[in-house]
């Protein structure tokens, strides 16, 4: 039994290091409007679950006057806890602590963390807030990058990596977040880039702020780099809860089955969508009208809008949506879409979550900047991920599926495993109006009066063609269902796919077209 | 110092403005959709003139090795733009004599500025 000297000695130890940086920068990090990583980390967990790791840790470092420094837990937080009474890792810099910069001992902290949640097999959360490497302790500080993006890959694709950059999170830094799963940024709070508005200042003469070089806008709604944007700190810890509440543990586990909950009445799937193939609307309503309870968790939301992807439960079971966009950009496939959509479904196959695909597109974005921007090369990504997803594929053609677009958004060709169209689906090399003036051109040019015969053929083509009936006709569509049945149809073909098995050719990996 | 605080499961979308619907022409066909940032930001395509020499990344020019007047071969040095701690070699693209020099040496250039203008041969 310890002495009651030793035990008092032991918990002074321990408040003074879970101070962090001390009062007034615990003040400093308050007056920035952000809590501390302690803070950070106890309202993501359940309440009363962390387990801190490594509080004891001292840095090394000998050079530049470091070795008269205590810099206390070496500025991060590491441990475990529970998240809906599921166990997770996490670690939360602590910029009260040499503004969280990143020496030998707290990269080994956080790379200890890691290798327990993927040895584990449980989630991982980093909290990011760091002004960047400790240049005190030079080229080991950058080991120390490099040992954490090293395993953030080895574990990319076995357990969830979840990044939430609340501070800056600067240069080198950000590849850490890039390799993980989901990134989470808040509004006036997240800042991320390889070089600094200082640096492109005196570079490049360009004079741009922090937020408008690499905010959370920017990175939600340009750049892609973020996932899931948040006013606030809670709201954002909100999300992460969100998240998990449908992801597996690992790729090993399957995610939790939920309670079946019907979806509300107040998205009525016979409603949404307008016959009349030029008209919007919003397919995250059709989403909502067959996921239980109508809940729709959407990933990405402010970039590439023009594709919908996220996730929701059909009969209690997690399912990955991806979803043409007809409200926006009619829905077309173009560079950010293909990129956005791509990823996630390499994510749902990772982790073993069946994708239900809504397809209603016209084609491909036309345009100069998309060719230039190679949307050959990204178009190829979304082709690529659904050709080699194992997981259960079900495709549902709401409308319109013309051409590469037909193809590429899991179709029966890329091995969909199901593939259901409405009666109002079209299915064809492409839209009516271009087919008749290709197929039909002698005709039309040589008429007396085009445009009548162009209306005419464009008519003939229609009522021939714009149908399910040829696709289904030659096996390609399994069965036209009425709208009212979606949910009903997806639930047993989700239940037929329960134990699926196929086999793909021996290899050591793919190499998809990144 | 913890703040106790509600966490809700499902997030309400934040109710959007509803936004303006435009025209869309994919393949002969007119749709009516919302038209994106990314969109309506694109520059048109405007093609190459060859008769403009311009930065191709922005820094300081140190050195003009050519005057106005002056007829260049294809690929000879016009100048050194330093940037990036790299003294970068400008060279004509195209055979032609030097019309203008909107530059002089010690100048910083930003990115695609036309610092060479040529009478193409």
């Amino acid at each position: 039994m310890a002495s009651t000297k030793k035990v008092s000695e032991l918990q002074k130890r321990r408040d003074q290091i879970q101070l962090g940086g001390g009062e007034q920068a615990i003040q400093k990090q308050v007056a920035m409007g952000k809590l501390t990583a302690r803070e950070r980390i106890i309202q993501i967990l359940d309440e009363g679950t962390f387990n801190e790791y490594d509080l004891f840790v001292e840095h090394d470092a000998r050079d530049f006057g470091m070795e008269q420094k205590i810099l206390h837990g070496d500025g991060v937080v590491t441990g475990t806890g529970t998240v809906g009474g599921k166990p997770i890792c996490i670690f939360a810099q602590d910029f009260t602590v040499a503004g969280g910069s990143l020496g030998s001992m707290h990269a080994r902290k956080i790379t200890k963390i890691m290798d327990h949640s993927l040895k584990m097999r449980m989630p991982l959360i980093g909290i990011n807030d760091s002004g960047g490497a400790r240049i005190q302790e030079g080229v080991s500080s950058l080991a120390g990058y490099g040992e954490i993006f090293f395993r953030n890959t080895l574990a990319s694709g076995v357990i969830p990596q979840i990044s939430v950059i609340l501070g800056p999170c600067a240069g080198g830094a950000v590849y850490s977040p890039a390799l993980t799963d989901f990134v989470f940024v808040v509004e006036n709070i997240s800042k991320m880039f390889i070089t600094g508005p200082e640096v492109i200042k005196t570079v490049l003469g360009e004079d741009i702020s922090m937020e408008e070089l690499g905010g959370a806008r920017v990175h939600s709604e340009m750049t892609g780099n973020a996932h899931f944007f948040a006013q606030s700190e809670a709201e954002c810890f909100a999300q992460i809860k969100a998240l998990l509440n449908y992801l597996p543990w690992s790729n090993s586990t399957p995610s939790e089955r939920k309670t079946v909950v019907e979806p509300k009445q107040e998205y009525n799937i016979n409603k949404i969508v307008p016959s009349d193939k030029s008209m919007p609307y919003d397919v995250r309503d059709v989403i909502r009208s067959i996921s239980d309870n109508s809940d729709f968790l959407e990933v990405q939301e402010n970039w590439a809008a023009n594709i919908i992807i996220g996730f929701g439960r059909i009969e209690g079971t997690t399912v990955g949506f991806v979803a043409n966009q007809p409200k926006v950009l009619a829905g077309v496939l173009d560079v950010d879409s293909s990129d956005k959509s791509a990823r996630f479904i390499r994510f749902c196959d990772a982790f073993n979550i069946p994708i239900i695909t809504l397809v209603d597109l016209p084609g491909y974005l036309p345009g100069v900047d998309q060719e230039h921007a190679g949307v050959i090369r990204h178009g190829a990504k979304l082709l690529y991920a659904y050709s080699e997803a194992t997981v259960p594929k079900i495709t549902v053609i709401l409308r319109k599926a013309y051409g590469g677009g037909y193809i590429a958004m899991n179709s029966r060709h890329l091995r969909a495993d199901f593939v259901f169209a409405w009666p109002d689906a079209e299915v064809a090399v492409m839209g009516p109006e271009g087919a008749a003036n290709i197929i039909f051109r002698k005709e039309i040019t040589s008429a007396e009066d085009p445009d009548k015969v162009r209306k005419e053929k464009v008519a003939e083509y229609i009522a021939k063609f714009a149908n399910p009936y040829v696709a289904a006709a030659k096996g390609f569509i399994d069965s036209v269902i009425e709208p009212a049945e979606t949910r009903k149809v997806l639930k047993h073909a989700l239940e037929v796919s329960g134990n699926k098995e196929i086999g793909m050719p021996r290899k050591k990996h793919g190499i998809p077209p990144f | 110092m913890t703040k106790k605080i509600q966490h809700k499961q499902d997030m309400k979308m934040k109710e959007k403005p509803e936004a303006e619907l435009h025209e869309f022409v994919v393949e002969f066909r007119k749709y009516k959709t919302e038209l994106n940032k990314k969109f309506l930001d694109r520059k048109p395509w405007v093609p190459k003139d060859e008769s403009k020499v311009l930065s191709f990344i922005p820094g300081t020019i140190t050195k003009i090795f050519v005057k106005v007047g002056q007829h260049v071969e294809e690929g000879e040095q016009l100048m050194i733009l330093e940037a990036m701690k790299m003294k970068n070699i400008v060279s004509s693209g195209r055979p032609g004599v030097i019309k203008k020099i909107h530059v002089s040496e010690g100048d910083r250039v930003p990115r695609s500025m036309v610092v060479f203008e040529l009478e193409l041969d």
